[in-house]
């Protein structure tokens, strides 16, 4: 049966070696070292910011972390600045984002894949992809001529009668303009479109099978959505949140143009006054000095990098790995 | 019977005489996807002017020896051989042998049809040559005599600009003949290219196999006896047991397998009683 | 006898059968659009009446939400009433889904609306001609133009596209071809990547260059290509997935090197793809503002070498003339150049759909038939 006589000892596999042609060889090395570029960029960008802030440090050392002053010009206030107060406002200004944006996402995602004719999902699309592509300082112009006053109405309208929750309460007075929930609900808009659009990917790779098999249980629509789809896309509904998280906390542009900068944190966010770093940066790069303004925006660039490189990688480690993510792009 | 143009053996690049190339021979190969064995010690002579068939049930690895002959088993990561197959003599796992020069000797059409979308019926066929920057001094020539031996000339002569993707598919499976013919490999290697077609088309393709058999060694993987011993004149027969990798079980003359086989289990699987 | 599948809202349903048939309780007939429309009509009025007439409650957006809430009340107890609870949460829940994605597209409108209707007005062929340079704090909104933001919009996407593109091509190749243990950590990075808050790359390309060389329009397309080189990363390397790998497997068969393959089959039948992925790319580097701040800086006269000196941009342009005064005819000329930007925006997307569609109709990656696949 078999030709001839084996003397080799055919149980031990054999290298194969792939003898690549010099040109594969540069082609390869060549596509390698794209990919790696980003690496080096990231690497880049912590340490230039970080060399450029390092005067910051000396000025201020950990109460930068901890204080909520911005006088690193004035020799007379000692230079200190600290990014607390920055901090509090980006995350308040973040969260009332995500509040608004998420649920609003989740409930058009689902509207999208479960409850829309197939003929109508690709321009409904389409629009959702078009509201991905306006710029932010559009939205941001927008939003302070048109929204805010309308938004003033709504302040208006929690403050005098949801006013005893202490998160509405407006100790100030009725001063509502320029406040951090009229710059939380701008950015809430602006993420909603990214945040729909992976939830939407997420929710249509929901099984078949699973689906029908609910439905054919007798179950309604929303019994079906609630036992399968939503489940199902749990982990790109959380990776798609973290990274709307990502996004809003690096909003610079529109929330420099509706709030009114403070420094301390204000917690009462239907009152006026508020910030972001991202803001903060936009607004005071103009005047910074060398000496000591500039380190100072550079450390809270710096900051708000490393605070956003944790959110989004975690965010996209969350949505590759869960079952419904593993085929989606972010 | 035949229906397609007459086949000019004195092309370019075709002599007429010896020496005789596309001698392909296995000698001890066993296979593995990671730790899964998928075949044991298969060694099997492929002579020139020959059509060999590798018939058997599927799954017993035939597409993998297959692949192993024109080095495209080692692209799937976590794959391993042992034994070695030689090419008129040579070891082609050899060191320093490129397995893109191998590949240009022994060429290989797929089960499902894959003309290039983006060429169209004239630049697929000449896809060979200028994707490895070849140049053919004879462009149109080589074109119609490849398409000719493919049987789908009289076809195309009027639609060579038109996208190959758009032909039937009968069609694209004779372009990517066509295609694999214009290297003037030594060896073709087809991987059940009727099991995607239609009747018609198949019996074009087996009418092809058979005139082609003078020019270039075949070996063909077929899952339909018929076709075995429509188009062969020497067969190997696989079989892996449940949970056992691939092996030759029999192998010779075709008209012996199916008349009058050696192996009970080779009789069992002719005649229809499993597969 | 019933299919229990979802259905869609339609026409009247004939099967108003008796007992024996089961329900559907997705099915949405006439009946069903009646309760709707009246809870909606009756908990409109009754809010009128409390805000109106009985109660001293006020605005236009306490009554709609006061409105939205109570009809969603009246129509969950109405529906459980007539057709049981189970029915009563599913319709409910998708009124609430539907409300959802009507305030989620309605922003759209509202924005194009506005910023159109606000920028018609100064919008004359001058503007794109004339630049800022002789024109007083206090001029017209028809003085003067954004010629020079335009150019330098142009030049810095220009610029950051011929950086961005072949590295964002290699590195979808890099992911998709070449693959191996490289491809998940550079994934991670290529997502990290994308955000990075654009605010941060103008600050680091300050750091990095202008510190170093001064403000000019070459630092600004550094920034924007931080910001794109993710984006067309993640996109060519979707397009590079849709290749059938059958294709790369019939090139390596004919004895084709690994990158011949790439160059002579996979970009080709790629090629609309990756062109939509750079379109793409474009539209969103246009609208770019906060890492210009710090690269480019602004002017007010043309700069047309983007290798030296400040260079104005349309968004910077914007940002300036709305936030640094607050003459009326001064941000009537943001507005047009924001209306200017919207249009290069959509233009932009419309042909990516074009393009795209298109190489779809031409059959490009157009599967086979049914019967042959």
């Amino acid at each position: 049966m078999s030709a001839g006589s084996d003397t080799m000892n055919a149980e031990a596999p054999r290298a194969i070696r792939p003898e690549r042609t010099r040109a594969d060889r540069v082609y390869r090395g060549v596509a390698i070292a794209a990919g790696l570029v980003t690496l080096v960029v990231l690497f880049l960008i912590g340490l230039f910011l970080f060399l450029r802030a390092i005067p910051a440090w000396r000025d201020n050392g950990w109460r930068f972390f901890t204080t909520s002053t911005w006088n690193p010009d004035s020799p007379t206030a000692g230079y200190h600045s600290g990014v607390l107060g920055l901090l509090l406002g980006t995350i308040q200004i973040a969260l009332i984002a995500l509040v608004i944006a998420v649920p609003i996402a989740i409930l058009t995602a689902l509207f999208l894949t479960e409850y829309v004719p197939g003929r109508m999902r690709r321009p409904l699309t389409s629009v959702l992809d078009l509201l991905a592509a306006v710029p932010s300082l559009i939205y941001g112009i927008w939003g302070f001529f048109f929204l805010q006053p309308h938004l003033i109405g709504v302040s208006t309208w929690l403050a005098n009668n949801l006013g005893f929750i202490p998160l509405f309460s407006t100790p100030d007075g009725p001063f509502f303009a320029a406040s951090p929930f009229i710059a939380g609900v701008l950015v809430a808009l602006m993420l909603m479109p990214t945040a729909t659009s992976v939830m939407r990917e997420v929710f249509s790779q929901a099984p078949q099978g699973e689906k029908e098999a609910a439905l054919a249980l007798g179950g309604s629509r929303w019994r079906m959505i609630r036992k399968v789809v939503l489940p199902f896309g749990r982990g790109g509904i959380v990776g798609g949140s973290m990274l709307a998280l990502g996004r809003a906390l690096g909003e610079s542009i529109s929330v420099a143009i509706i709030i009114s900068a403070v420094f301390k944190f204000n917690p009462y966010m239907l009152n006026t006054g508020g910030n972001s770093i991202g803001a903060h940066i936009a607004n005071r790069f103009g005047d910074a000095q060398p000496a000591h303004g500039l380190p100072a925006l550079m450390a809270a660039g710096l900051v708000l990098f490393v605070l956003t490189l944790i959110v989004n990688t975690v965010a996209s480690l969350i949505v590759r790995r869960s079952r419904s993510g593993s085929g989606v792009e972010i | 019977m035949s229906t397609t143009d007459t086949i000019d053996l004195t092309g370019p690049g075709w002599d007429a005489g010896p020496p005789v190339t596309g001698d392909l021979v296995a000698e001890g190969v066993s296979a593995w996807f990671g730790e899964h064995k998928v075949l044991e010690q298969v060694s099997l002579q492929m002579a020139p002017r020959r059509v060999t068939a590798l018939i058997g049930p599927s799954g017993c690895g035939k597409s993998t020896f297959l692949r192993i002959l024109n080095r495209m088993h080692e692209l799937v990561p976590g794959a391993l051989l042992a034994g070695s197959v030689l090419l008129d003599g040579a070891d082609i796992y050899g060191p320093g042998m490129r397995p893109i020069q191998t590949r240009k000797r022994i060429g290989m059409v797929f089960q499902k049809p894959n003309p290039f979308p983006a060429m169209n019926v004239y630049d697929n066929v000449l896809s060979g040559l200028s994707l490895s920057g070849g140049k053919a001094p004879d462009a149109d020539e080589l074109v119609e005599q490849s398409l000719m031996r493919a049987g789908l000339w009289k076809e195309v002569r009027n639609r060579l600009r038109q996208p190959g993707g758009a032909l039937s598919g009968g069609q694209q499976q004779r372009l990517c003949i066509a295609r694999a013919l214009a290297v003037k490999p030594e060896v073709l290697l087809m991987d059940e290219p009727c099991s995607a077609l239609d009747p018609t088309s198949t019996r074009r393709i087996e009418e092809t196999v058979l005139e082609l058999a003078n020019l270039v060694t075949i070996v063909i993987v077929t899952h339909n006896m018929q076709q075995a011993q429509r188009v062969s004149s020497h067969a190997a027969f696989f079989l892996a047991a449940e949970d056992e990798p691939g092996r030759i079980v029999e192998e010779g003359p075709t008209e012996r397998i199916f008349e009058g086989p050696e192996d009970p289990r080779t009789a069992d699987y002719v005649h229809g009683r499993f597969g | 006898m019933a299919v229990m599948a979802p259905d869609r809202p339609q026409a009247p349903s004939t099967e108003d059968e008796p007992v024996e048939i089961p329900e559907r309780p997705g099915a949405f007939g006439l009946a069903d659009t009646g309760v709707l429309v009246s809870c909606a009509a009756s908990t409109f009025m009754f809010v009128w009446l409390l805000f109106f007439r009985i109660a001293p409650l006020s605005g236009v957006v306490g009554f709609g939400i006061c409105w939205y809430l109570l009809f969603l009340a009246a129509y969950w107890f109405v529906v459980r009433e007539l057709d049981g609870p189970v029915l009563a949460g599913d319709r409910l829940m998708a009124v609430v889904v539907t409300s959802a994605a009507i305030a989620m597209v309605v922003p759209l409108f509202l924005i194009l609306g506005y910023v159109t209707a606000k920028g018609i007005h100064a919008l004359r062929l001058s503007f794109f001609f004339r630049t800022m340079r002789t024109v007083g704090p206090l001029a017209s909104a028809t003085a003067g133009g954004a010629a020079h933001a335009i150019v330098g919009t142009l030049e810095q996407v220009a610029i950051a596209v011929v950086l961005t593109v072949p590295l964002g091509f290699l590195c979808a190749i890099c992911l998709n071809e070449i693959g191996g243990p490289l491809r998940r950590p550079i994934r991670i990075f290529v997502d990290a990547m994308s955000g990075v808050p654009t605010i941060v790359a103008g600050l680091f390309v300050y750091a990095i260059w202008v510190a170093r060389f001064g403000f000019s329009g070459f630092a600004a397309a550094l920034a924007i290509s931080i910001s794109m080189l993710p984006i067309v990363t993640r996109t060519s390397e979707e397009v590079l997935r849709l290749v059938p790998g059958g294709l790369r497997e019939a090139s390596l068969a004919l004895g084709t090197s690994e990158w011949r393959t790439v160059w002579g089959v996979v970009l080709p039948t790629a090629r609309s793809g990756l062109i939509t992925s750079v379109i793409l790319g474009v539209a969103r580097a246009i609208g770019e503002t906060a890492p210009l701040i710090m690269t480019a800086f602004g002017a007010s006269v043309m700069n047309a070498n983007p290798f030296k000196g400040a260079q104005s941009a349309l968004p910077l342009f914007i940002y300036k003339q709305m936030t640094e005064s607050s003459v009326a005819s001064v941000q009537l000329r943001a507005w047009t150049a924001s209306l200017v930007l919207m249009l290069m925006v959509l233009v932009l997307f419309s042909l990516a759909r074009l393009v795209g569609s298109r190489a779809a109709k031409r059959g490009r990656l157009r599967r086979a038939p049914e019967k042959y696949r």
